[in-house]
């Protein structure tokens, strides 16, 4: 592993120069899933470029050198003919074949130390739901339930607080796929998958989903918020109560539950249990809403409310037909959703 | 029944009746023809108009993909366009293509008068053409013209359980499977017809082992196209079965499984890109050693490379399903597998390089797009390992790079070969030679138009653009990038354009071909250009893999060094 990751800071150096100033590029790694791949991958990159400089060397070598010219003095008659030779041919396929042992040896070692990752005592466990367009994160030991921002810790060498996925879907297959953080695993209805994941950086993570899952796959983003561990116990915290009751908002909440709203959305705390759509106990905390696709604004929401195909057409939730004043309310409301 | 009324006393005598009833004539003899010419004729004309259709469908792709945020089309008729793309290529382009070429060449180059069943080689090709038909006629359904109609929009891939009936209402997604599945019955037709062609139709002295390489190339595909296409139809049927009869086979809400589909889709498309490649090769190996003037080197080496690549690519398939959660040995054995493909590829690679070195290479057209046909592969190929590398992949699957690795095969091997083909053979199909005037304008543009999308296109990949999405942000990084693989296509568009122009051209134009114009060694020279219905008025007997070089020098005979 050691001689890989040495090998991968020379290779890739002038890679992650070109390509890993990016927020989502898979050259800019920030977590030990990310980095054995990034090993993994130089190493792959310096056999197939050497294989690349050495065969279209000698072809375009062949192709120069024995062009057709017609002022050859014996232009006229054919180059001799050679029918071939055991000995070239066995030594074209003998040398691929230790190559290939090569590498499937390194490929080996990467898939099995990234699948078996150590249990650390301090771990997060988070169930990610995939659905069509959003995704669904519980915290089943923290007792959280949030949706479409999902909030680890950072985890360093020191302090490993790794956070384990347990994936799976409700409709149609989707994919979670952080570049900078790990490989893509999918999310399939009927199969639980996992995976784990370890920032080293406070900051957000961005990505999208990454199997096609119908008209809306386009605009099914993630954001993966590591949290300092402070940070995270205080959102962890926040979380855990139930929204905040602002009385000026009591009217647009009789808005919300005399509407279709509760029967797809949850407030906990409310008699809003739907789980068709995202959960919105706590919906002003977030950055975004419509998994990412604005930023979580009071126009963007009662523009969303009113007709949400305007931000993503093809969206599941269905335009609510609200009274200027009744949007109004029920925005007031959400927004209140702290 | 009534007496017939007389005719009209006046008949106008003018009136172009005789040509009319020419038209008739040549349609009705078209249509029901037997001629393994003909009908591979037909099958390439099928497949040139689907892939003008595709490519159109690509064009528009890229424009809605050219810069962030666009609103070009909207995002079902996004999703219709890639799956209908995708489709078409493959199903209607890619396989009808080259079994055009196969039905044409293969009983020419082993010294029969037909295929085996000419009955059925009819029936396989009108059965596949009618499922193109029937998948182009779902866009005047449902939604209406206007609408992009109701064109399936699950994928080519159709992944389980999008397919379902509550994730997909409507009739699309039953013309995608109608399609397929007709398309796949004349597929296993043709592929029968060539298999039992090969074996049972062979001119006197053509042993297995002098056959040309074409027809070696040819005979494994076929095996394929039994192995891979049969589980595509059973699931074609099972799809079927759950979307009208109530089975649960792939319908996840009532406990189906979305990875047997996988496994069952993947067990058929992996081969399947084999299934394309390999006719590829199969031109590079007649053409390159046409052109290099020299006979192929280690023929042995690439009959067996051939065999081994065909039993293989068997076993490889769940590499598209690195990410599906299979588990570290499953993970491990499939990157395994795939690996050593690489190395009877290689080995076909450094052949045809031994073919070259030596030789007095023709820049002709069909020898400049083999040419590019090689480098390109040889980056696919290379690519493709750094896929094989499960962990890699898992960065990478379904990212832009596998979109731009795969469309190195597709289109910088299989269709640069298909160029190549064309330029060969046009001149055996029609009797007039293809323009290298405008042959080499084709050639330049379209190389630099594929240099632009799909050397460009690794990189969103590497930058974490997934595939298949109508639009994205402009804050990823990837708008100059998508722009310029925009701008490659539109460059492909031109030089397609120009092609079709050189074939309707050269068709009146074109300079006459007479029976051999490259100086070749295979049979299909010795006939007169286009061939007669029967081929050859006397059955040849060949006695080695080149008989016509054997003709042209009766001095030093092929078969003294054959191996
Ligand atoms: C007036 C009533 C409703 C209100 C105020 C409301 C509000 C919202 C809001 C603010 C979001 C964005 C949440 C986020 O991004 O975290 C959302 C998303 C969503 N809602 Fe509703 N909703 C209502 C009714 C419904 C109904 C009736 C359904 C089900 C038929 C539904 C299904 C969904 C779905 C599936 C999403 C996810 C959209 C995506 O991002 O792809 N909603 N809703
Ligand atoms: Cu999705």
């Amino acid at each position: 592993m050691t001689i890989i990751r040495v090998w991968a800071s020379v290779v890739g150096r002038p890679f992650q120069f070109v390509l890993g100033n990016n927020s989502t590029s898979i050259f800019a790694p920030a977590g030990t899933p990310a980095h054995a791949i990034f090993g993994l991958s130089m190493l792959v990159l310096g056999i197939v470029c050497s294989i690349f400089v050495v065969v279209a060397g000698l072809l375009i070598f062949a192709l120069l050198r024995y062009r057709f010219r017609a002022s050859d003095s014996n232009s006229e008659q054919e180059p001799a003919q050679i029918y071939g030779s055991n000995q070239i041919e066995l030594s074209w396929t003998v040398i691929p074949v230790l190559i290939v042992v090569v590498l499937f040896l390194a490929t080996t070692r990467v898939i099995f130390s990234t699948e078996k990752a150590g249990k650390s005592k301090q771990k997060i466990d988070v169930m990610v739901i995939g659905h069509q367009y959003w995704w669904e994160y519980r915290y089943p030991k923290l007792g959280i339930v949030t949706a479409n921002e999902l909030h680890v810790p950072v985890s360093d060498s020191s302090n490993p607080t790794p956070t384990y996925l347990t994936m799976s879907s409700a409709d149609t297959d989707h994919s979670f796929w952080i570049p900078r953080l790990a490989g893509k695993m999918d999310l399939i209805p009927n199969k639980t998958n996992v995976m784990w994941i370890d920032p080293e950086q406070a900051g957000l993570y961005l990505g999208q989903c990454a199997q096609y899952c119908g008209t809306q796959h386009a605009k099914m983003l993630l954001r993966v918020y590591a949290d300092t561990p402070t940070e995270f116990a205080a959102w962890v915290a926040r979380q855990q109560k139930v929204a905040v009751e602002d009385p000026s908002a009591t009217a647009g909440e009789a808005v919300f539950q005399h509407n279709a709203c509760i029967s797809c959305h949850t407030v906990s705390g409310t008699v809003a249990t739907g789980r068709f759509g995202p959960d919105l106990t706590h919906l002003a905390s977030r950055d975004t809403i419509a998994s990412g696709a604005v930023p979580n604004t009071r126009e963007n929401i009662r523009a969303f409310v009113d007709n949400p195909a305007h931000f993503k057409p093809g969206v599941l939730m269905p335009p609510m037909h609200l009274s200027d004043h009744d949007l109004d309310l029920v925005t007031a409301y959400l927004t209140s959703l702290k | 029944m009534a007496a017939q009324t007389p005719a009209p006393a006046i008949i106008d005598k003018t009136a172009p009746r005789a040509p009319r009833r020419l038209v008739f004539e040549v349609m009705h003899d078209w249509i029901t023809t037997v001629d393994h010419k003909k009908i591979g004729l037909m099958y390439i004309g099928y497949s040139l108009l689907f892939l003008l259709i595709g490519g159109f469908e690509a064009l528009l792709i890229r424009i809605q993909l050219a810069i962030p945020n666009n609103s070009f089309v909207s995002p079902q008729a996004f999703n219709r366009l890639f799956t209908m793309h995708g489709t078409t290529m493959v199903f209607f382009v890619g396989m009808p293509i080259l079994f055009g070429f196969g039905n044409y060449l293969v009983p020419l180059m082993i010294g029969a008068r037909d295929m085996a069943f000419p009955r059925l080689n009819a029936f396989s090709f009108w059965i596949s053409a009618f499922g193109g038909v029937l998948l182009y006629f779902s866009y005047l359904g449902g939604d209406g013209l206007y609408g992009a109609g109701s064109a399936p929009d699950v994928g080519w891939f159709a992944y389980a359980p999008l397919t379902a009936r509550v994730f997909s209402p409507g009739h699309s997604t039953d013309y995608w499977t109608l399609a397929l599945l007709l398309s796949g019955i004349g597929s296993i037709g043709t592929a029968l017809n060539i298999v039992a062609t090969t074996i049972c139709m062979r001119c006197p002295g053509m042993k297995l082992n002098r056959m040309p390489l074409l027809v070696w190339l040819y005979l494994v595909t076929s095996g394929m196209v039994f192995v891979a296409v049969s589980p595509l139809t059973a699931a074609q049927i099972m799809l079927m079965l759950d979307r009208y009869a109530g089975s649960h086979f792939f319908d996840t809400q009532a406990g189906g499984s979305a990875v047997l589909w996988m496994h069952f889709f993947w067990i058929f498309g992996h081969p399947e890109v084999y299934i394309l490649v390999l006719p590829a090769f199969a031109f590079a190996n007649e053409i390159i050693p046409v052109f290099s003037r020299k006979a192929i080197f280690g023929y042995p080496a690439m009959v067996a490379a051939t065999v081994g690549i065909g039993f293989i690519s068997l076993s490889v398939w769940a590499h598209h399903m690195f990410t599906v959660g299979m588990g570290a040995y499953a993970n491990t054995f499939f990157t395994f597998a795939t690996m050593i493909i690489s190395v009877p590829t290689g080995i076909k690679i450094f052949n045809w390089l031994a073919t070259l070195w030596g030789g007095k290479i023709h820049f002709t057209v069909a020898m400049m797009f083999s040419v590019g046909f090689l480098f390109q592969f040889l980056i696919a190929g290379l690519t493709g390992i750094m896929l094989s590398a499960s962990p890699f992949d898992w960065q990478l699957s379904s990212s832009y790079f596998v979109v731009a690795h795969f469309h190195y095969v597709l289109v910088g091997a299989i269709l640069f070969m298909i160029f190549a083909a064309f330029y060969y053979w046009y001149p055996k199909m029609t009797g007039r030679m293809l323009s290298e005037k405008i042959g080499k304008w084709h050639f330049w543009i379209f190389l630099i138009g594929f240099h632009l999308t799909f050397d460009f296109m690794h990189i969103p990949g590497i930058l974490g653009m997934p595939r298949r999405i109508y639009t994205y942000e402009a804050d990823r990084g990837w708008e100059v990038l998508n722009m310029i693989v925009s701008s490659g296509a539109v460059l492909q568009t031109i030089a397609s354009l120009l092609f079709v122009f050189n074939l309707i051209w050269s068709y009146f134009k074109g300079a006459v071909a007479g029976p051999d114009p490259w100086d070749a060694w295979t049979l299909e020279w010795s006939t007169v250009s286009p061939p007669p219905p029967y081929n050859f008025a006397v059955t040849p007997t060949v006695e080695s893999r080149r008989p016509l070089w054997d003709l042209k020098h009766p001095d030093d005979p092929d078969s003294n060094y054959e191996m």
